[in-house]
């Protein structure tokens, strides 16, 4: 449901984005790994409608984010890399704010809101203002953000990042849940969420995919260790700097 | 254009759930009417179209209040990352900026109306012409969203409100000022030749002194609504350039 092709993505002369193609289909959790800087969030912002393509094709359910982005855009939930707020609402408010965004109304926005605060954890702080929350309870209202509107493509930027590890196992059980009929895109740092969540899991380094396969077969390939194999297929800052 | 409304609904809960709206509506009642009853002489000019007595200092205000209110319309979505939220929600660029801009206006308007004593007060005291008086509510209006229209353009080039507040003040203030001779006799000193005719396009006295006396000319709505639009094109042209 995900089908990029070629996607490329420069900012002056630097290569963020170098020739990307890769596909999510219904039921498939992509891992996203790779060293920082290598391109992932640039990507996400590209396949989310954010930010423009230099060249490439993105599609998401058949629909074309550069063509008709605003219909594409109504099939993705996405939680951006910094879990973005805006800082006056309280974190019911800001839910059914999104809801509305997102064209539902009535009763169903209540239904939709009331289920992502479960999903999510958020009951304790619904009412709270979301400049007083915690880091991880912003990176759950920005979670939940995402799912608000049950979308078929879910594109999650380190959705971990900054959880107790309660909350971490609980949103890797959450995705795998969700990966059953959904198309998931995930970034992370933590390689045992590979196995724990991803059917799938594609290495970037500099922009270029580098490794791709089941978590099994990634193993393999590092000889039994997902991190071997990381550390083997991707740049280190120090081997950058020297180049 | 329904997600425009709601961003619209938004941001105006977003003015009057934080101090800034307050701070800003009381700050412009207190220092106008302070102005209208002592510089203005509201009971000595006997000027009951409230012409020199009040409306002449609305542009003094706004050229600093409009920007105070416009400061963080883009910069502070830029800042927290928000932007990054609104962009991938399915809703156009354009949408945002007029949901925006109106809640901006909105603000503004709710201020200029907080002084409907006045108008009751001279309604009491003697016989106004009140399509005049109306007159010169409307033009300080336009001249506020002028001065917003100009600080929503400048917001979305800085993620920093405070270089916000002062590049849309100093520009606010110019064309304030260009509408005094002396003004334009010292600049005329520092341009070159036929320099300071473009400045002088953008004074906003000539506009504003027709409609405060009750003169409604086509140019002015003209001219303000040219101002305003491009802004807003101009807007819209940055906030998509900067996500590139
Ligand atoms: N707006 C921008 N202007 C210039 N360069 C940018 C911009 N955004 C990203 N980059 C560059 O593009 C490259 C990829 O950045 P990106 O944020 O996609 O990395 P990432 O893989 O998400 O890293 P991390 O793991 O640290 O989140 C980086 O070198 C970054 O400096
Ligand atoms: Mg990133």
């Amino acid at each position: 449901m995900i089908d990029v092709k070629n996607l490329t993505k420069r900012f002056g002369p630097k290569l963020a984005v170098d020739d990307l193609s890769f596909a999510v289909k219904k039921g498939e959790v992509l891992g996203f790994l790779g060293p920082n800087g290598a391109g992932k969030s640039t990507t996400m912002r590209m396949v989310t409608g954010f930010s423009p393509v230099s060249t490439g094709q993105i599609e998401i359910c058949g629909i074309s984010m550069i063509d008709d982005p605003q219909t594409a855009k109504r099939k993705i939930g996405y939680l951006p890399e910094s879990a973005p707020l805006y800082n006056d609402m309280t974190v019911t408010s800001f839910l059914n704010w999104i809801a509305k965004m997102r064209g539902l109304s009535g009763s169903t926005r209540k239904e939709a809101v009331a289920k992502v605060i479960e999903t999510c954890f958020l009951e304790q702080v619904a009412r709270q203002s979301i400049d007083t929350l915690s880091k991880g309870y912003r990176h759950r209202t920005c979670l939940a953000q995402s799912l608000i509107h049950d979308p078929e493509v879910l594109i999650l930027d380190e959705p971990t990042d900054g959880l107790d590890p309660n909350q971490k196992h609980e949103v890797r059980k959450l995705i795998k849940e969700l990966g059953k009929e959904k198309a998931v895109l995930f970034s992370t740092h933590i390689l045992e969420e590979v196995e724990a969540a991803c059917t799938r899991a594609v290495i970037v380094d500099q922009g270029k995919i580098v490794a791709d396969g089941t978590p099994s077969e990634l193993k393999d390939q590092g000889n039994g260790s997902l991190y071997d194999l990381f550390h083997k297929v991707t740049t280190t800052d120090a081997q950058a700097a020297a180049a | 254009m329904k997600t425009a409304l709601t961003i619209y609904q938004r941001e105006l809960t977003a003015y009057f759930t934080q101090p800034t709206a307050y701070a800003i509506i009381v700050i412009y009642l207190l220092l106008s009417m302070g102005l209208t009853f002592t510089f203005g002489g509201f009971f000595r000019v006997g000027d009951a179209n409230l012409a020199y007595p009040h409306f002449y200092w609305n542009p003094w205000l706004f050229m600093l209040l409009a920007p105070a209110i416009g400061m963080g319309l883009w910069s502070d979505e830029q800042r927290t990352g928000t932007i990054e939220l609104l962009g991938t929600l399915p809703t156009s660029t354009w949408s945002a900026i007029v949901g925006k801009y109106l809640a901006a206006a909105t603000v503004c308007l709710v201020a200029i109306a907080l002084t409907f004593p006045l108008w009751i007060s001279v309604n009491d005291l003697g016989d106004p012409d009140n399509l005049t008086i109306f007159s010169g509510y409307l033009g300080s209006f336009l001249v506020c969203c002028t001065f917003l229209a100009i600080t929503m353009l400048v917001s979305a080039f800085t993620r920093d409100q405070v270089v916000c507040l002062i590049v849309s003040v100093a520009i606010c203030v110019l064309m304030v000022m260009i509408g005094f001779d002396t003004v334009v006799i010292e600049l005329t000193k520092i341009l070159p030749e036929g320099g300071v005719e473009p400045f002088i396009a953008f004074g906003v006295w000539d506009h504003f002194n027709s409609l405060m006396r009750g003169a409604f000319r086509f140019q002015d709505f003209v001219w303000f609504a040219s101002i305003i639009v491009a802004s807003l094109f101009g807007t819209s042209a940055i906030l998509t350039a900067r996500r590139s």
